[in-house]
């Protein structure tokens, strides 16, 4: 484990609420370390939906979902957020001595005096495949990621789906696999035009096997997979040898580690009160998607709004005593010097 | 107005007046129609509004783009006549549309 990082707030998302925070936090002299699973900034806005236009941004008629990403990340620029990608905080644990200890499943240590939540509808998860049992065999047989190539050598590999990790991984793993088998629902591949050409290329060659239908049965014993049965589109099923299945179905938002963090949950969601944005836990703050108090609407507006409110509330926690001036960037040389453009 | 009837997974039917321009999933919500997730929002992006559309009427609403067709993959036992329910508009002509929701939403 590296070094523990001390550090006045972490924030815990990186979509475009968790992002602004970060301005309204520096406008108060808080610094920031944001957390995301993903590997890149923007959250939904950037995994679901980033080609997509936005109407309701306050000033701007209209803004792709990446480009306001873009934006934010510029616009938070001058606070030098650090950004921690590609991991999720698992442990949150109250500290005797005030503020927080937060520990991600890369090993990365903070120390916090704040904690903000903004995970939206949570974290992003490989979707499991709904194939009645499957569950039985994940971690053993059945692996949403390849972590270790070696791991898959020898055996009889089944590969799920139509997009780039489906066909990315067929061509990488096909020459340690004892068999490979690449199963998707129809004929029609959505992965890379260069990707695809290989696969049937290894497909005319007799290297690889594709198979057109949809996994409806696993077979195996305690853990270990032997076979699995797909149906095609006529109806009928075939049995595909498997001791080893990668099934690539997308993602999904799951609440995740927030689950176990003693905080008060609602349908999912945290309730926080609107003054603060506090959850039930005195300094772990909620915003954006992921809270919920009496008429809270899901607009990226809100959080924006939430988090600013937020901001005042977490600058008492971590410089109790200190007198709160509040500001317009409009006019303060004393913010615009923050921003840089003083 | 026109209606559109859903039949959740081993439930009772359930009409609905839809209104022309909305999609079927955003009726389906406003109704607590229950089975369609619509996970994120109607965005085409999620694959959780998956709906059969009865054969019957599957030729009028019609096949799917190809962007819904390749979130389709991500949905769960899906069938000839599959649709997202969120890229499906209403019109005066799908008057009477039946569509089955699937036991699950992956």
């Amino acid at each position: 484990m590296s070094e523990a990082i001390t550090t006045d707030v972490v924030i815990i998302g990186a979509g475009p609420v968790g992002l602004f925070a970060v301005f309204e936090l520096g406008l108060l002299d808080l610094k920031c370390h944001v957390v995301d699973i993903l590997d890149r900034p923007g959250g939904q806005c950037t995994e679901l939906y980033p080609e997509k236009p936005i109407y309701d941004i306050p000033g701007h008629p209209v803004v792709g979902a990446q480009e306001l990403i873009d934006k934010l990340m510029e616009q938070i620029r001058p606070f030098g957020p650090t950004f921690h990608f590609a991991q999720q905080v698992e442990q949150l644990e109250r500290l005797a001595e005030g503020g927080f200890r937060l520990v991600t499943d890369a090993g990365t240590e903070f120390f916090a005096k704040v904690v903000v939540i903004a995970a939206g509808g949570g974290s992003f998860q490989p979707k499991r495949p709904p194939v009645p049992g499957i569950e039985a065999f994940e971690a053993t047989s059945v692996f949403y990621s390849v972590r270790k190539m070696e791991s898959f050598a020898g055996h009889d590999v089944v590969i799920v789906g139509g997009g780039d990790s489906a066909l990315d991984w067929t061509l990488n793993l096909q020459p340690v696999a004892r068999r490979l088998t690449l199963v998707h629902r129809r004929d029609d591949f959505r992965g890379a035009p260069h990707s695809v050409e290989q696969m049937r290329r290894l497909v005319g060659e007799g290297a690889i096997d594709l198979v057109i239908g949809q996994v409806t049965e696993l077979a195996g014993t305690d853990g270990t997979l032997a076979s699995l049965t797909v149906k095609k589109s006529d109806g009928s099923t075939v049995a595909v040898a498997a001791t080893r299945m990668l099934p690539f179905f997308g993602l999904t938002m799951k609440l995740g580690p927030i689950a176990g963090w003693g905080l008060h949950l609602h349908e999912n969601l945290i309730p926080v009160d609107t003054e603060k944005f506090e959850t039930s836990e005195p300094g772990i703050f909620a915003i954006g998607d992921i809270n919920t108090y009496p008429g809270k609407l899901k607009l990226i507006l809100s959080g924006f709004h939430e988090g600013a409110l937020m901001a005042q509330a977490a600058k008492r926690l971590v410089d109790p005593g200190k007198r709160i001036v509040f500001q317009y960037t409009t006019s303060s040389t004393a913010l615009q010097k923050k921003l840089g453009v003083h | 107005m026109p209606k559109i009837t859903f039949v959740p997974y081993r439930q009772e039917e359930i009409v609905v007046e839809a209104e022309i321009g909305a999609t079927v999933m955003e009726t389906a919500v406003r109704n607590g129609v229950p089975g369609i997730e619509a996970e994120c929002g109607g965005a085409c992006a999620c694959a959780t509004c998956h709906v059969w559309v009865d054969p019957a009427w599957y030729e009028k609403v019609g096949a799917p783009q190809p962007m819904e067709e390749d979130m389709l993959d991500f949905a769960w036992d899906v069938r000839a006549t599959s649709r997202l329910s969120c890229q499906m508009k209403v019109t005066e002509a799908l008057d009477g549309l039946v569509v089955e929701i699937p036991e699950r939403q992956a």
